[in-house]
């Protein structure tokens, strides 16, 4: 269960800011979500069942050779750098960095 | 019939040998979008307006078109050799990168994002010779089976009866090509996002192997799940782009380095002997009751399961072997291990959308930095990806992965070995493909479900474990419902078995070829 507190916490986390109307209908959602989980929590497992970060495997003779470790220059710098939403002399500019303690 | 309805293979053959041009026949389509599709999706835009239309398109990029037309045009004349795509209109699903380009998503994070590059299976269908038309709508970052969730509104519509659904996420996609508004359309399958929509608008959608087309300029939701495939209006058009978009790419390490087969060739090979089976576990929906929370099981409905044995029937007739009672046991886990997969992906993925480098960023005042992420993301994210977000983050979260994220790409495995002992050339089933419903029910009701992201999700049930498993599928039209809806049945294989499938859905058609389903139209067409 999410509680209201949990969810609070998750929105800083995922830096979002949300209408009480969204924080409503979100946390509602991911605790029916959660309700979906229950069956994956109670599946047997065996000991010997790896996790699969792909469906399928992925043999040496199928997976592309590294590329050579050289430099290959951008063509699109200059459209890349004209999406910045604020540009000053091709620096992006962004509002002030909070000083942050670490802990 | 119009120059746009015909089939992407003949107008080749046409356009190759001066029949007509290729300028004809992108002007033939641009008319048809004209007459069908309405107002593009736009942000802010009205949900309800032209409830009568298709609204497939986001971007309309027609001068482009004409440009690359005219380009086809010249070439022919100047006895150039042109590509196997030469002069087919092709729309994209607004989640890959095309240069120049608008590329949204779907979502007010990148309303203002030009793409400046483009996508691999994108480039490859022009250079083959294909004209792009412009970018179609989807679900808000492919995150959804019904298009509602898109923040350009009015989504698309179902051509066959306007006020259904057309499916998701790749929904403008599979309306797009129902409708004649271009013969083929590359969209992405995450978990159903290209057979859903192409069995809800009753076309044909190809989700390939995992790692069968490059995912560079892919707009990223699942990465481990993620497939560029064709939708198309017949099996052999699905098959002639699938092969320009198909094979390794430098810029994808996750793109096989494996030669593509002629999937065209040998469309038209006897099927005789081929291995064809049923899954009850495919005929039954397991889901979570909302009140409870326990697993209830209901069956899908008879028609639709009619339907699929009809097929079964015709595919026997032409010589393949049926074998029933399959068991597929885990497939009732596909849903639950997905919730934790895809989102846990998703999170990660969306975690680049800052306001900081491209896209959107909030206009209100801020103080810092970390007060323009929230504003920004607040703002510039709709419901669906903040949902899987705030999952994503919960259950990778460090107390609970173990219990979550980790039991889930576990149960990923039980998945993927269902498959292999059915397909297992040495086993008891021994089988080239398995046989099913593409979707629990035929395309549903605007506003039914759309705002239950459970309900919604589990619309995916019977596509979602091709993805855990990383293997090849595809939907082909095979009837209507009742009221007129199409259903769509689904051929799943072994790694790479494309081909294969292909060939068993092209053998279901020239079957077909003559009953009277296949002489119906959209009614969306029938005042065009």
């Amino acid at each position: 269960m999410i509680t209201p507190e949990l969810f609070d916490h998750l929105v800083e986390l995922a830096a979002l800011e949300l209408s009480p109307h969204e924080a409503e209908y979100l946390r509602r959602e991911l605790n029916n979500q959660l309700r979906a989980l229950q069956e994956l929590v109670a599946v047997p497992l065996d000991p010997d069942i790896p996790p699969a970060l792909h469906g399928i495997n992925y043999p040496r003779e199928i997976r592309p050779p590294l590329r050579n470790d050289e430099w290959i220059p951008s063509s699109h710098v200059e459209t890349i750098l004209k999406q910045a939403p604020e540009l000053e002399e091709r620096y992006v500019v962004v509002p002030e960095i909070p000083h942050q303690d670490l802990e | 019939m119009d120059l746009c309805d015909y089939a992407a293979y003949q107008l080749v053959r046409m356009i190759k040998c001066k029949q007509v041009s290729a300028c004809e026949v992108l002007e033939s389509t641009l008319k048809r979008i004209a007459a069908v599709d309405g107002l593009p999706g736009q942000l802010d835009g009205d949900r309800d307006a032209e409830p009568n239309k298709v609204h497939a398109f986001i971007t309309l990029t027609a001068e482009r078109a004409r440009r690359q037309a005219q380009q086809i045009d010249r070439a022919i004349q100047a006895g150039e050799e042109v590509g196997p795509l030469a002069g087919v209109p092709f729309t994209v699903k607004d989640i890959f990168c095309v240069e120049g380009t608008l590329s949204t998503a779907g979502s007010k994070i990148l309303s203002n994002f030009v793409a400046p590059y483009t996508a691999t299976p994108v480039a490859r269908a022009e250079q083959a010779g294909g004209i792009m038309l412009g970018k179609v709508n989807l679900d808000e970052f492919t995150f959804g089976s019904s298009n509602e969730s898109s923040a350009y509104q009015p989504s698309p519509r179902n051509p066959w009866n306007t006020s259904r659904v057309p499916g998701g996420s790749s929904g403008g996609s599979a309306a797009a090509v129902a409708a004649g508004e271009g013969c083929l359309s590359i969209g992405t399958d995450t978990a159903g996002s290209i057979r859903q929509p192409a069995a809800f608008c009753g076309v044909v959608g190809v989700k390939p192997t995992y790692g069968r087309v490059s995912r560079y300029g892919l707009i990223a939701f699942g990465s481990s799940l993620d497939c560029p495939g064709p939708l198309a209006r017949n099996v052999s058009d699905a098959a002639l782009l699938l092969q320009v978009m198909s094979g390794a790419d430098p810029h994808d390490s996750t793109a096989a380095n494996l030669p593509v087969p002629d999937y065209v060739a040998d469309l038209e090979k006897p099927i005789k002997g081929l291995r064809v089976g049923l899954s009850p576990d495919y005929f039954r929906l397991t889901y979570v009751a909302a009140e409870s929370g326990e697993l209830e099981q209901q069956p899908i409905p008879e028609d639709y399961k009619q339907a699929i044995y009809r097929v079964a029937g015709r595919l026997a007739e032409m010589g393949a072997d049926i074998i029933e009672d399959v068991p597929m046991p885990h497939t009732k886990y596909g849903i639950p291990a997905y919730f934790v997969i895809s989102r846990v992906e998703a999170a990660s993925n969306l975690h680049r959308y800052d306001g900081v480098k491209y896209g959107y960023r909030t206009q209100q005042p801020v103080h810092d930095l970390h007060e323009m992420y929230r504003k920004t993301r607040g703002e510039g994210f709709g419901l669906q990806p903040k949902l899987r977000i705030l999952m994503g983050m919960y259950v990778s979260a460090a107390q609970y992965s173990e219990q979550y994220y980790m039991r889930a790409l576990r149960v990923r495995s039980l998945i993927r070995r269902d498959f292999e002992t059915i397909f297992n050339p040495e086993g008891r089933y021994r089988l080239h493909a398995l046989l099913t419903p593409t979707t629990p029910t035929t395309a549903f009701p605007i506003a039914q479900v759309y705002g239950d992201s459970v309900l919604m999700q589990f619309a995916d049930q019977l596509t979602v474990a091709a993805n855990h498993a990383g293997i090849p599928a595809i939907s082909f039209p095979c009837g209507f419902d009742p009221e007129g809806l199409p259903y769509g049945a689904q051929l799943i294989g072994s790694d790479f078995s494309e081909a294969l499938l292909l060939r068993l859905a092209r053998n279901y058609e020239i079957a077909t070829e003559t009953d009277q389903w296949r002489k119906r139209i959209p009614p969306i067409l029938r005042s065009t």
